[in-house]
Formats: C-alpha cells, structure tokens, sequence
C-alpha cells in the first residue's frame, strides 16, 4: 500500500504539488494523467525519492518513505529516455541492479545469469543480451529499461512517460505487452502520462492532475462518463464548449433544454463530444460551415445561431447517406450534454 | 557496380592532399630529417649512448615523472572538471578561465615562479619538511603544472553530456554513490579521460622550459631528456643528441599509439556512440 497524504512541493514561485493525496491500492495500474507543467513527474518522483517534497508525507506499506534513500526503497524506475548504461551490454544493464548488492543479499554469479537470462525472455530479448543500447531500437532499449527494473523485484514500478519517445506501432504493442506483464508479475505500477488514450486503455485507475492538483482518481470509464470538472471533461478527448443559462434545475443549451438539478440559477458551462452530436438532416439548428474528412469519419463544424460554433463527428457512411455539404441547415440532437457550474 | 561513391562533401583528393601537404611540412618533413640524421650513426654509436647511465637516467625522470604528472592530473583535472560542471557558485566563471592559464604563459615564467613558491625559503618550500625544488620532485611539479588544462579541458565537454537520469536510475537500482561513480560515471567519461591523461603525459614528457629552472638538472639525478639533448648539442655531440631524440620519439609515438588504440577498441565496443 502506498499512502500519499497531503504532497506539497515548490519550485521557486512554481506550485508543483499541492495538497496531493492518494492511496495506491498494491496489484493497481495506475495513470497520472494530465498536461505537461501539471505535477505528475513531480509525484512520481518523490515516490521514488529522487525530489523531495516540502511538505506531506510519502508512505510506503506503512514506512514513513522521508526515512529512506532512493537505493533503499525498492522501487523500478523507467525513464523516458530509457537511461540506458550505454556502456554495459544489455544483460549487463539488466544485472546491475543485483551486481551492486553487497554481502549476504548478493545473488551469486550463476543466480544472477539466470535471473538475466529470465528476464530478457519475459520482455523477449533473448537473442540480444550482447547487444550495447546504441544497437537496439527505441522499443528494444524501452523493454531493456524495464528488464533492468524489474530485476530488482521491486515494490513499486515507477514509469516515467514510457511510450513517449516511440513511434505510435510500437506504442500501442508495448502498451498491450506492458498491461500483460503488470497482470502476470503481480506488479504495483505507476506510470505517467499526457496521453488520454493510453491512460484510458491502460490503466486501472486514472489520476487526473493539473496546476499540481488532483482533479479527479477513478477507472477510466468512471472518470470518462462522470467527469468531476470542466478540465477532466475536456483533457479526455474534444469536446464542445458551450455557454449556458439554468433556470429552476433546467440549463438551456443552445436549443437544447437539459436537466441540471444539481446546478444554481444564472450562467453555466455545457459541454458536448463531438461524436454525441446526432445530424437531423431535416432540422434547422445550426448551418454546416465546413467539412474534414479524416478517414472513416468526417468533421463538420457547424455554426450555431447566436455565434457560437459546435464541431460534430460523424461516420462516412451516414454522412453519405444524408447528403451533407457545406452551407446546408441541419437539425442538431445530442446523446449527453454535461453542465457544470460557471467557474 | 559504380565503383566511385558519390561523397557528400567534394574534393576528397584536394583535401587529402592539403592535409598530407601541411602535415609533411609541419610535422614529418622536420622529423624525417632527424631519423635521417640519426641513419647515420653506427651500431656502436646507438649502443654507447643508449647504456650510457646519464641517458637511461635522464629518460627515467622525464618518461616517468611525465606518468606521474599525467596521473596526478588525471585525479585532481577530473575533480575539477566534476566541480566546474556540477556545481554552480559564484566565481566559477573566473576559475574556468584560470584552468587555460599553464597554456598561455611562458614556461620559463612558470619555472620561475614555481621555483620561487618551492626554493627551501620560499612561501611553500619552506613549510615543507622535504626538498622540493632542486629534486626530481620539482620536475613532476612542473610537469603537473603545464599539464593542468588537458584533462579539465577534455573531461568537461563529456562530463556536460552525462545525464543526471543516469545517476537517479543507479541509485533507483540500489547503487551507492561510490559504486554509481565508478561503475556508471567513469566509465562514461573514461575515454575522455584517458586522452586528456595521455595529452598531459605528452606534454610533460617533451617539457623542458620550467623544468630546467626548478629541477637542479643534476646529470643523473634531476636531469630531464630534453636539456639532456641541448647540453649534447652545446658539447659539438650532434650524434648524441640525435640519438636521444630518436628514442624519445619512439617511446612517445609508441605509447600515444597504444593509447589510441585502446581508444579505438573501446569506442567500437560501444558502438561508436562515445
């Protein structure tokens, strides 16, 4: 259990951390998530003890962590640049970790071989435990980073945005790969990421962060279907922002009229995705001012009355079948309107 | 087949041709002259100079001095290297401009000034229970002294491109500092160090202005090579002093090449990346 209670770190004038706390359930995936500047390479680490924080506290099963060196706290970091030993060979980088053990921890000679050779199968690099790092590809080096970490069986995998510096390929398999092996090792993982997609794919529960602060901790479908705040809304995909009047529970939307008991009186923030938009190609809520095609779907922005302007996303199919192009009234449906209260 | 591959750059063969050009005039037109010089002398020539005890002890002092020098370099260039790359604090700027110094003045100055600070009544030799100027021991002073900027000045690029995230993973993989430093650092930053060591060798073993000042120049004891040969050339002793000379250029080209070697294997390890 990781126990993280009230995290506060400045740098100068810059609140990096404020006031975080969280709870890291052991066997959890989890996902900082957030825009760069938002504080989540910041958390991770002081998790791994490699910052400090000026205030808080940073449990680790219950040990106060502040009493413990970054050597001593068992955990795996993985770099986004990888951080590669460029000249040690690639099973001498994944037996550093245990080289460097001294007296009765140190695994022996023929221990160590073949927790190396183990390893590198696990992240299937066999073939290249000669290899030096400037030999491999990015993804190659990126499971190296990984094999090395683990090699230590540490407590907590920390991974510092691991997929970002790869190819969007690559990206996707070593995600899948990387959600396989968390399951198999029974790992406590942490990674960060600025990446919606993979935070929803990947993890067990999303952490969104921004300005240093936690916006919301839930499952990917949690946070995805009830976001806590406009920010959390809009970091996970487009969205439509739209002003908003509410009056007696009920927010008026453009021509939407939308439930919002929660909601007081007066101004408000509505906000749409754009594939929640339905096209009534019979009505007359908005004009088309533009289409993009992009692939199997296609964008319209459309200009709704009174100024304010909507993007739709709609499939190719049904955009053929309704005959749209530019300049044509439509009619505008919406499968979810969120509000929020005016900031 | 095409057999002429197409360069990026063009004039391969005017290039070529400039560099053996100035290398030849610069460099081995004159050495040439000095192995040609030295073709002349007959085997018993070689022999009598090459026993003669004041020789084999003059290229004791500055073959091994010069090692001495280099490794002592070596140790404290890297430190401040390390200190001038790590750690801001003011006045750094001024310390980095220091390092050039031994590059720039006179060596003549330098032995002077060293020898005033070493002589038994100067500001340090005086405050030292042992002889240090006039002894073999000012020699590898002095060779320190001019060899200072080498290693600095090679070990701090490299130092520059070392990452920090290289450290944070060591220490996250259980590493000490020390076993951080030597297993991950200095390896890192090897290369770079040992051409500075070599750099500092080679210019220790062919100095001889600030040496002749502080050392004594005592025939066997705290003579150099080098003034070895000028006091041969003032003696009318051509053939000794060529002798001489030959050697000291084949015992340095000899170790600069191994040296380079080793240069070589070790970057081919590495796949070319350092």
């Amino acid at each position: 259990m990781i126990d993280v209670s009230h995290l506060s770190k400045r740098f100068g004038g810059f609140n990096a951390l404020d006031d975080v706390s969280l709870r890291i359930t052991p066997g959890k995936l989890v996902a900082l998530l957030g825009p760069s500047g938002s504080g989540k390479t910041t958390l991770l680490r002081i998790l791994a003890g490699l910052d400090h924080a000026d205030g808080g506290a940073v449990h680790l099963n219950g040990l106060d962590a502040s009493s413990l060196k970054t050597r001593d706290r068992r955990v795996g970091f993985v770099f986004q640049h990888y951080a590669l030993f460029r000249h040690m060979s690639v099973a001498e980088n994944v037996a550093f970790g245990l080289k460097v053990r001294k007296g009765p921890d140190k695994p022996s000679k023929a221990e160590i071989n073949d927790r190396v050779a183990r390893l590198l199968d696990l992240v299937q690099l066999s073939g290249l435990a000669g290899r030096y790092p400037s030999q491999l590809s990015g993804g190659q080096r990126q499971r190296v980073a990984l094999a090395r970490a683990l090699a230590v069986e540490p407590r907590l995998l920390l991974l510092d945005e691991p997929f970002g510096a790869l190819d969007a390929q690559v990206r996707k398999d070593l995600r899948r790969w990387l959600r396989q092996l968390h399951d198999d090792m029974g790992l406590t993982s942490v990674f960060v990421t600025h990446d919606q997609e993979e935070a929803l794919e990947l993890a067990d529960e999303v952490v969104v962060m921004s300005k240093g602060r936690i916006e919301q901790i839930g499952t990917p479908a949690d946070i995805y279907d009830n976001p806590a705040t406009p920010f959390v809304f809009q970091f996970l995909g487009n969205a439509n922002r739209l002003e908003a009047q509410v009056q007696n529970g009920i927010a008026q939307v453009a021509h939407w009229r939308v439930p919002a008991p929660a909601i007081a009186d007066g101004p408000a923030l509505a906000f749409i995705r754009p594939h929640e938009i339905e096209i009534d190609p019979s009505g007359n809520d908005a004009v088309i001012r533009h289409q993009v095609i992009l692939g199997p779907t296609v964008r319209l922005d459309l200009h709704l009355p009174g100024g304010a302007h909507a993007e739709a996303v709609i499939d190719r199919d049904s955009h053929a079948r309704l005959g749209l192009e530019p300049g044509r009234q439509v009619g505008l449906g919406a499968r979810r309107v969120v509000v929020f209260a005016a900031p | 087949m095409s057999a002429k591959s197409v360069r990026v750059i063009p004039g391969f063969s005017a290039t070529l041709g400039l560099t053996i050009g100035y290398l030849s005039l610069v460099v081995l037109i004159p050495l040439a002259a000095l192995i040609l010089k030295a073709a002349g002398m007959t085997a018993q020539q070689w022999l009598d100079t090459l026993t003669d005890a004041r020789v084999l002890a003059s290229f004791r002092l500055s073959f091994g001095g010069a090692a001495i020098a280099a490794l002592i370099n070596g140790v404290f260039g890297l430190l401040v290297a390390w200190v001038l790359v790590r750690y801001p604090f003011p006045g750094r700027k001024l310390i980095d401009a220091f390092i050039d110094l031994p590059f720039a003045l006179p060596t003549a100055v330098a032995g002077i000034a060293l020898t005033a600070l070493y002589a038994p009544n100067g500001w340090i030799g005086q405050l030292l229970p042992f002889k240090v100027a006039f002894t073999p021991l000012g020699a590898i002073i002095a060779m320190i002294f001019i060899g200072v900027p080498f290693v600095v000045r090679t070990v701090e690029p490299v130092l520059q491109d070392v990452d920090s995230e290289l450290e944070e993973a060591a220490a996250c993989l259980g590493a000490s500092r020390v076993q951080t430093f030597l297993r991950v650092i200095l390896p890192s930053i090897a290369p770079a160090l040992l051409t500075g060591i070599s750099l500092a060798f080679a210019r220790a073993v062919g100095e001889y202005g600030s040496i002749i000042f502080i050392a004594g120049n005592l025939p066997g004891v705290s003579e150099i090579a080098p003034l070895l040969i000028v006091t041969k050339l003032e003696q009318y002793d051509y053939v000794g002093a060529t002798a001489i000379a030959c050697l000291m250029l084949a015992v340095s080209f000899a170790m600069l090449l191994a040296i380079n070697m080793l240069q070589k294997w070790n970057r081919q390890r590495l796949g070319g990346l350092s």
